[in-house]
């Protein structure tokens, strides 16, 4: 007998997830989407060090998610990976990677990050892994893998010394000479053409490292076209964008489109407020993580199962030494919310006394 | 968390835990420890210590009339028994290390798994367990204390109880009691971090004390606090022992779940050494517990070899290995992919690892030494 999926919510998550879709409130199905569930792991940044040696915490945090995510029952129908396998693009670490990524029991989708592009633009990339932007079909619903990282063609063509220093300076937070994400010409024109072919009516689910959204620039929480973006994505029933770089929960809905963010398995980090000297627009929806206690190694880090039902999705974030979290579509509302800390009542104070 | 509401004290503080005992006692704490922490419901008599003492040794209380409390926990072994899993009735084997019964009290919860949360209630499962004292319930106890004069006795005395009205909510509170006395501080490390005394502890295990504070990292949840030192957090941590004793997939994982469900955790786990290596996890639930267990005290640790929730290693020196490989005893084992994040190689040099043992071999309190 298997153990059900509530099982591995902890118990205070579990009777929460029941509630998550009150039937009798949920619209007609859209088109002829099914209910199913796919796992997510993200932003993994394996870091070579050298000779056969890579940052040990990297590797145990992707380990971690993958050992937790095979134990998921029922399976789920597939594995995204939210791009960042590598923290510099070298092809021992992406290799590193995808041998600890071979582990998963299940097929894998793969969304390329900024760490993973920079050093080669992508060719190892698609050599050993899959095309940087594509779409697929499941169950009714239509996926859309964009490469949401590129930036402008004078910054990424400029005469760098080596590709390795183009490399680090897209690494480089808060960089005066950095450059924004975006997806671009040739991306928007293949995603047009792409969705002439899908009904309003179906759900649309867009999986992109960066936020698709201008949320802080100097942490390059930051899509330059979002707006184009949005704009192709504007004219269907249901869609959600699913994005990686953050390695935070943050949760959105602009118009027709509700945006979640993924954990990463390597590391956490401050949300953009804690920026003070900078303006940032954190969707003002999302509840923000509190801060990490930095005895736990993995402490805001995590992964996710996602549920979808009727073209609606809920998150489950599978957070390490702390409370899961689960952030799901509200059909009454219309935008996500917390199913646990949404209203201020239920928040847990974040430790500001020491 | 001392509850003691100006009850008299008579006590010596001056090592030996010499308390004279009043109608009612409290308990000041020897050197390096914190006061006992005493339920509201349970305070300390003299005459409550002394039933405890008496049901703690009574072997009647097992199917074969061969086991009690005592025969895993003993005295002269540091209140435990030294073999790697314990023997109930008929030498059955368990699976789990009995731990020292010296210093529980201030355990936050009790057994490996923090499955009970008070020496009380811990007291009543050994009775009802298989492969302890296997008895099908607690009515053979119940039947010697409500007939036995001694018995009668010494419950009256105790608790103006005797007859029917002698539950095992007296006899656990008995044994919590007697229990909550085991306490060992001032050892050679507290006279010297705390009583001052620098000659009080070896060159080598004042080296040991500082690689336990810092290159070895123990001191992260074997903890040392500024006044007094229970050298734990408490907390349950996934070290990696038994990690290829675990259940490999998700379908040994889910029969063993069904098992504690079915059988109970305290069962369940002493009777499968699968079920048994899943530690917190059978009681939480949570992922993040899988194989985590808590953190035990170190002192008096000299005592109680073999180590481990499974005493699957035999002296400090393997334990130090151990930590010094990152979770495994030899370089060449697989590193456990579970690892609690405190998990590290450690790159102790020979000599900083003898030392470490060194210095664990000085938490040794003198009453409690080896005769």
């Amino acid at each position: 007998m298997n153990i059900s999926r509530r099982s591995f919510l902890k118990t205070t998550g579990a009777a929460l997830v029941a509630s998550a879709f009150p039937m009798s409130l949920v619209k007609v199905a859209l088109g002829s989407a099914q209910d199913f569930t796919f796992a997510y792991i993200s932003d993994a940044h394996i870091q070579y060090i050298k000779g056969n040696k890579f940052v040990r915490n990297w590797d145990m945090g992707l380990i971690r998610s993958i050992r937790e995510a095979n134990l998921l029952t029922p399976r789920p129908d597939f594995f995204m990976f939210g791009g960042d396998l590598a923290q510099l693009g070298m092809k021992e670490e992406l290799d590193h990677g995808l041998e600890i990524m071979s582990r998963l029991r299940g097929k894998v989708h793969y969304v390329i990050g900024e760490h993973d592009y920079y050093l080669d633009l992508g060719e190892y990339w698609q050599q050993k892994i899959s095309p940087l932007y594509y779409s697929f079909d499941h169950k009714g619903v239509h996926f859309v893998i964009l490469n949401s990282i590129l930036t402008y063609d004078s910054w990424t063509h400029k005469k760098w010394a080596t590709p390795m220093d183009r490399m680090l300076a897209m690494a480089r937070l808060d960089n005066p000479e950095g450059s924004p994400f975006m997806v671009g010409t040739e991306q928007l024109t293949w995603l047009g053409k792409d969705l002439e072919a899908v009904d309003r009516t179906t759900p649309v689910v867009v999986f992109s490292h960066s936020p698709i959204q201008k949320i802080f620039k100097g942490w390059n929480f930051w899509t330059d076209d979002a707006e184009k973006v949005q704009a192709l994505l504007k004219p269907f029933d249901k869609v959600t964008v699913i994005y990686g770089h953050v390695h935070q929960i943050q949760y959105n809905q602009i118009g027709n489109i509700t945006f979640h963010a993924v954990m990463a398995t390597a590391w956490p980090w401050p949300y953009p407020q804690s920026y003070t000297q900078v303006e940032n627009r954190l969707p003002k929806l999302t509840v923000p993580m509190n801060r990490a206690d930095p005895f736990f190694e993995r402490d805001a880090t995590g992964w996710q199962f996602i549920d979808v039902r009727t073209g609606n999705v809920a998150m489950h974030y599978q957070l390490p030494d702390n409370e899961n979290r689960s952030v799901a579509f509200n059909a009454e509302t219309g935008y996500p919310k917390d199913l646990k800390y949404q209203d201020l009542g239920s928040r847990i104070p974040p430790q500001d006394h020491y | 968390m001392n509850r003691r509401t100006g009850y008299f004290k008579g006590i010596l503080r001056a090592g030996a835990v010499a308390v004279t005992f009043m109608a009612c006692v409290a308990l000041a704490a020897p050197l390096g420890l914190p006061p006992v922490p005493v339920p509201a419901d349970n305070p300390i008599t003299a005459e409550k210590v002394k039933l405890g003492d008496k049901l703690f040794h009574d072997t009647r209380f097992s199917s074969t009339g061969e086991v009690s409390c005592s025969t895993c926990h003993e005295r002269d072994k540091g209140f435990t028994d030294n073999l790697p899993v314990s023997e109930g009735i008929k030498k059955l084997k368990g699976t789990r290390n009995a731990p020292t019964v010296i210093n529980a009290v201030y355990l936050h919860s009790q057994f490996w798994d923090g499955r009970e949360p008070s020496l009380e209630s811990q007291s009543a499962q050994p009775f009802v367990n298989p492969v302890e004292m296997g008895l099908e319930n607690h009515e053979p106890i119940l039947k010697i204390v409500r007939s036995d004069p001694e018995y009668l006795d010494l419950f009256q005395r105790a608790f103006g109880k005797t007859g029917d009205k002698i539950t095992m909510v007296e006899v656990e509170q008995a044994l919590g009691t007697f229990e909550r006395t085991l306490i060992g501080g001032n050892s050679p490390f507290d006279r010297y971090y705390f009583g001052g005394d620098k000659t009080a502890m070896s060159p080598a295990a004042i080296r040991g004390l500082e690689v336990f504070i810092n290159q070895g990292r123990c001191v992260s949840c074997h903890v040392i606090e500024q006044t007094q030192a229970l050298f734990t957090d408490n907390r349950f941590h996934m070290i990696g022992v038994a990690a290829n004793r675990m259940p490999k997939d998700l379908d040994e994982l889910s029969a063993a779940v069904e098992d504690v469900k079915k059988r109970g955790t305290d069962i369940a786990v002493l009777s499968n050494e699968k079920t048994s290596s899943l530690g917190r996890y059978a009681v939480t639930r949570d992922l993040t517990d899988i194989g985590a267990f808590k953190t035990p005290t170190l002192r008096n640790i000299d005592l109680t070899a073999p180590y481990m929730h499974d005493g699957s290693l035999e002296t400090l020196e393997e334990v130090v290995q151990f930590y010094n490989n990152g979770g495994r005893l030899e370089e060449t084992d697989p590193v456990p992919e579970l690892l609690s994040g405190g998990i590290r190689p450690l790159d102790l040099t020979e000599e900083q690892q003898a030392d470490l043992v060194e210095f664990m071999k000085a938490l040794t309190s003198p009453e409690f030494v080896r005769k």
